[in-house]
This record gives structure tokens, sequence and C-alpha cells, in this order.
């Protein structure tokens, strides 16, 4: 009975301590992806501001009320706008941003694919 | 043949180029929101300033009450600036100035009212700055005109003269 105790201690302290490390792992890959609004070229996790600061304990809680990521991601858009991402959504605003290096790389691709076709022939 | 294609092409990348540029050089870098207005107060839950009480925000904002609510804190220095405007909202019986003390010292916040004078009828605390970020707030000082529970405006950095009569003119 008493190793019975001492496992289910240990399953539970263990159990406890990997969504620990999964929250705050979570917490570096959401933070890692927020711009600092009031720095320039930093991202929330980097900075050490008072605003960044305090974002970093919202996300913490945010996480700890069981949000998702997309949910935190989601809640900060309506707060801050777009910009606070710095991976960009696809909309009206950066469809160019998303599609130009497409394109360059379907006419890039088609020019080599016509230059080798000559040089065969 | 070929060249003059290759030509024209470069001379429009780099007309593309130079005017992207030239854009972005006349927008201000200081990022706003777009959709400011409009927004539905926060939903919160606050210590008030220098008591031991907690408030949600639905018991805060009543209907048909203009609030400025104002984000401040002894340390900030536009705060200062912006305070004689506080003062005068306070004489307009139409508005309730609510203060959220940010990231501040209970001492220093009461030396900086009793200094200049108290314009807020209520103060609430964040002592951590995470119900500034509830409000979409950057730092100190911002303030925010609220009437039935929508932000009408929301104003970044101090209140100045323009910002004041702008609220006047709104509130009338």
């Amino acid at each position: 009975m008493k190793i019975l105790n001492f496992l289910v201690i240990i399953i539970f302290s263990f159990s406890f301590n990997l969504s620990i490390a999964n929250d705050k792992n979570l917490n570096i890959k959401i933070t890692k992806n927020l711009r600092c609004l009031i720095c320039q070229g930093q991202s929330v996790y980097d900075s050490d501001t008072e605003f960044a600061n305090s974002l970093k304990l919202v996300v913490a809680n945010k996480i700890t009320e069981g949000m998702s990521e997309k949910e935190i991601y989601q809640f900060l858009k309506t707060k801050y706008g777009d910009w606070i991402l710095y991976d960009p959504v696809l909309n009206q605003k950066t469809y160019i941003l998303w599609l130009l290096p497409l394109l360059l790389f379907l006419i890039g691709g088609a020019i080599i694919f016509k230059n080798l076709k000559i040089k065969k022939n | 043949m070929k060249t003059k294609i290759l030509l024209t092409l470069t001379a429009i990348s780099f007309l593309f180029i130079f005017f992207i540029f030239y854009e972005g050089l006349n927008r201000s870098n200081i990022y706003t929101p777009d959709n400011v207005s409009n927004e539905k107060v926060p939903l919160f839950k606050v210590k008030v300033f220098d008591t031991d009480n907690e408030i949600i925000s639905k018991e805060i904002f009543k209907n048909d009450i203009y609030y400025v609510f104002n984000i401040w804190a002894s340390w900030c220095i536009p705060c200062r600036d912006e305070h004689p405007f506080l003062m005068e909202l306070k004489k307009n019986k139409k508005i309730e100035i609510i203060g959220l003390n940010y990231k501040d010292k209970v001492k220093n916040a009461k030396n900086f009212l009793y200094e200049l004078s108290n314009p807020y009828s209520l103060i609430l605390s964040d002592t951590d700055g995470t119900i500034a970020i509830e409000w979409g707030a950057y730092g100190v000082p911002e303030t925010f005109l609220i009437y039935n529970g929508n932000i009408i405006k929301k104003i970044i950095g101090p209140l100045n003269n323009n910002f004041f009569k702008e609220i006047e003119v709104i509130v009338k």
C-alpha cells in the first residue's frame, strides 16, 4: 500500500511538473511572436520594458485560465490590432506581402525553365 | 530588344522600390491601432487604491454618465502636464473621472495627489500593469472616454487643450 501511495505521488508530481514546463514553453513561444509595440524591433520575450513585462504576465495568466494559443492571439489582436503579431495574417492589407514572393518565385522559375529549354534545343 | 526589355524591367523595379521607401519615410513610426473607438469596456476585477477591496468593472461604469478613465502614475512626468486638464474636467457635472494608478507606490501616488489635488471620484490600483493591457494601453498616461459601456474615444499620451475641448464637445 505504501509503495502504491509513493508511486501515485511520484506520478502526480511528475505530470504536474510536465504541465508547468508545457505552459512555460507555450508562454515563450507566444511572447516570441508578439511585437513589443513601444520598442524598436524587439519581441515581447526579448524586451524588458514595463509594457512587455505586463504583457508576459497577461499571457501567463491567460494560459493558466486555459486559453489556447490562437485565442490569446485573437484577444491581443482585438486590443492592439494585427501589428502586435510578428506572423502577419493574410488579409486585404497583407496579401501583397504574402503573394509577392510566390509570384517572384514562379516568374523566376519560368525564366530558368525557358532558358534551359532554349539551351537544350 | 532583349537589353531594352531588361533595362525597362530594372527601371520599373527601381521605381517600385523607391516608391515604397518614399511612402515609408512619410509614415509615422508610432503605431496606433485603427479601430480603437466604440469598443466595449473590458471585463476585469481590480483592487481599489489603498484598500483591500476588489471591484468588478461592471459595478464601476453605469449608463447615461460620461466617464473619463485615466491611467496615471506618480513617476510619469507627462501625467503632471495633463493634471490641470483633469482638474478642469472634474468641474463638468456630466463627467466622472476614474483613475487607474499604474505600477506605482501608494505613498508616492498619495503625495502626487496631495501636491496637485485629486480629480478622481474613484481610484483603482494596477500594481502589475495587467489591467492596463486589458484596456489595450501602452503605458502612461492614457485616457478613455466612456459612455454606456462603450469606449468612444482613446487618447494615447497626455491630455492637451485640443483633447480637452474635444471631450467637452462630445459631452455637451
